[in-house]
């Protein structure tokens, strides 16, 4: 057998007899490794950040969501979600044992007056459980209390983002606000959290009592109801069995019978957290497999000057039969040419992505991660397309006909 | 002695389509080692096609072919890519040399395909076929670097390096002039004398008479086969030629 460093020393000789045409045949493999690995790393990064975000939202979260309700086997529209109450609340603060923390949510929200302006914004009517359900804490102020609750008192608790627009220069701290024109009094200001992976802000919001919000913001008793609940598991591991209790409760408390559907659900973090990283997933994927098409005409790229070359070496290959050279040293000397050039044209696609995460990591909002898995994945892939492109070029070159060959002009 | 290459009725036959075009009909040639044997013939008459079968790039239709004691008529592609490597030189009309690649590793490029590895020491076989042929004094340089007769004397390197049973030589001086020719059998007529069986292919008859027998080709079959008279001698012509330039 040739000695394969004797084998690498000649088809780098030949690759750099021919430097700028090797250097653009490679450029496509440059192009197409440094492509998938970026973009793969972009999709990772956002799938981290979407993770972050959402554990910031608050430890072993629990969500219950008004579902359709059916009535005699008829899926009643949109209009029909049966909202949940404060029975509903107390039944799950009663019974759940592997729930630590139950808050209702009532959703309002309009144009607040108060203070510099105007600002349009959400309002959340909660339970002070909900502070530490969703990981709240203040700036200023304190938080309210469930006497608040109880009492319907009109205070109010402003996000970093409402606070800003309302008092830029002055603590809201004791400023009175009207929501809906009613006045709620202002008794602190939450700490920023930033954007939610979907790019929502998270600080623009208003919490007060639920009670507040129900009885005092939304009067009518048709519509009044509470929106959602937030729960929290004991720990991470229990949020399972946690959701089956929650499950449970709910169905008594809404007088569930056996085989009738859930006209709610109860939603955990994982779940959410699962949702979104499929999205980015797919988004990965296909970044990356349209990536992988500029990779896979690189590999073309290479099959087609891989043909240039035999042709021009005729000559060459029919002095190496003639000097004792099998089919197969031709092929393998061919072969080794191919993948020399997409194999280190994979090399500086590598590096080269490396270069453009860092400098997408300093100069962009992008955090891409360059994961080992897809430097190996495209390296690897780099190497094959080699392989692959270059063998009917080598075996082009190894079923030449030695006196032909040693005949080409 | 045994003969280095004895043939029996080799013959070789084209289909060109419909048409079987008879190249050779019936070859017996009989060469001893240490022989100098010029091929002679015109265009048509069967002596490349002679040539490239006694050099194991073809096979005949039929016939014997006896090659320093192996019968090499109908071995495979490896086998006969083995004997080129290991008992054959080739020397050609356009040199045939790697361009862009210095003489010491056209030189070199047999030894690199010898799976057996025969020869330890392949820069050194190399340098000391390039002194054989008198240019140890070019080793580094490119064949667009050299004249014409310095890459046919690289060509000649080549050949020798692997030590084989014969020289096979294709109009080895088609491309030079009159003074470079003489220079080429010179070198020719040397490794001769040292004992290098040399088979030369050509249509010159003064080419032919530096060798020391002739067979003459037509038609596919071999009409003469003579020992050369009044051989000459390369390397007096050669003085000869350098006295008259002085005299010019």
């Amino acid at each position: 057998m040739i000695s394969i460093t004797r084998l690498l020393r000649a088809s780098s000789r030949s690759i750099l007899r021919n430097r700028m045409r090797s250097l653009l045949t490679s450029l496509g493999i440059i192009i197409g490794v440094g492509a998938v690995i970026v973009m793969v790393a972009i999709g990772e990064g956002s799938q981290a950040q979407i993770e972050a975000n959402i554990t910031s939202l608050g430890t072993n979260l629990l969500l219950v969501i008004p579902g359709s309700s059916n009535t005699g086997g008829v899926r009643q529209g949109g209009g029909s979600y049966k909202q949940f109450t404060f029975d509903d609340i107390e039944a799950l603060k009663r019974e759940a044992t592997l729930v630590d923390g139950v808050s209702p949510v009532v959703r309002s929200g309009g144009q607040i007056i108060g203070g510099a302006g105007n600002w349009f914004t959400s309002v959340y009517g909660v339970s002070p459980e909900y502070f530490k359900i969703r990981s709240w804490e203040v700036s200023s102020g304190e938080f309210f209390t469930d006497k608040d609750v109880t009492a319907r008192r009109k205070v109010a608790l402003l996000g970093k983002t409402v606070a800003d627009q309302l008092f830029p220069n002055q603590d809201p701290v004791g400023q009175n606000i009207r929501i809906r024109n009613i006045p709620f009094t202002v008794i602190g200001v939450l700490k920023a959290k930033g954007q939610t992976g979907m790019g929502q802000d998270q600080d623009d919001v208003i919490l007060a009592p639920a009670t507040s919000v129900l009885y005092r913001l939304k009067g009518d008793r048709r519509t009044a109801s509470i929106d959602m609940i937030n729960a929290s598991a004991v720990s991470s591991t229990q949020v399972d069995s946690a959701t089956a209790e929650m499950r449970t409760i709910l169905r008594k408390s809404h007088k569930l019978i056996e085989g009738q559907d859930d006209d709610f659900t109860v939603r955990s973090q994982a779940e959410i957290m699962q949702t979104a990283t499929e999205t980015t997933k797919t988004m990965t994927l296909l970044l990356g497999s349209i990536a992988a098409v500029s990779l896979l005409v690189g590999g073309i790229g290479i099959m087609n000057i891989m043909l240039v070359s035999v042709t021009e070496r005729t000559r060459e290959i029919g002095i190496r039969l003639s000097v004792g050279a099998r089919e197969s040293d031709v092929l393998i000397q061919f072969l080794t040419e191919a993948v020399v050039l997409s194999v280190s044209g994979g090399i500086i696609g590598i590096t080269l992505s490396a270069a453009v995460v860092a400098g997408l990591n300093k100069w962009t909002t992008l955090q891409p991660i360059i994961t080992p898995n897809i430097v190996v994945v495209s390296f690897l892939f780099s190497a094959f397309v080699g392989i692959f492109f270059g063998f009917y070029p080598a075996r082009k070159a190894a079923a030449l006909d030695p006196i032909d060959a040693l005949r080409h002009e | 002695m045994t003969a280095v290459i004895e043939t029996h009725g080799l013959t070789r036959t084209f289909e060109v389509g419909d048409i079987s075009v008879h190249a050779l009909r019936g070859i017996n040639l009989t060469i001893e080692p240490g022989d100098f044997v010029a091929i002679m013939g015109s265009s048509g008459s069967g002596k490349s096609t002679l040539m490239n079968l006694v050099g194991c790039l073809d096979t005949p239709t039929s016939g014997e072919y006896v090659l320093d004691g192996e019968r090499v008529e109908s071995l495979s592609k490896n086998q006969r890519a083995m004997i080129r490597n290991r008992k054959i030189g080739f020397v050609f009309q356009g040199f045939n040399l790697l361009s862009r690649t210095t003489a010491l590793e056209n030189v070199e490029l047999p030894l690199f395909y010898d799976r057996q590895n025969h020869v330890r020491n392949h820069r050194q076989a190399a340098v000391e076929a390039l002194n054989r042929v008198g240019l140890a004094d070019r080793l580094e340089h490119t064949p667009n670097q050299l004249s014409g007769g310095q890459q046919q004397r690289v060509a000649i390197a080549r050949a020798l390096v692997n030590r084989p049973a014969i020289v096979l030589a294709d109009e080895p001086t088609g491309n030079l002039d009159s003074r470079t020719s003489v220079e080429i059998m010179s070198v020719f007529q040397e490794l001769n004398a040292e004992g290098v069986t040399v088979i030369l292919v050509t249509h010159e008859a003064d080419v032919a008479n530096y060798a020391k027998r002739i067979v003459g080709l037509r038609d596919g079959r071999i009409v003469r086969d003579v020992a050369v008279t009044g051989r000459h001698d390369a390397a007096k012509d050669l003085a000869a030629l350098g006295q008259r330039e002085e005299l010019d």
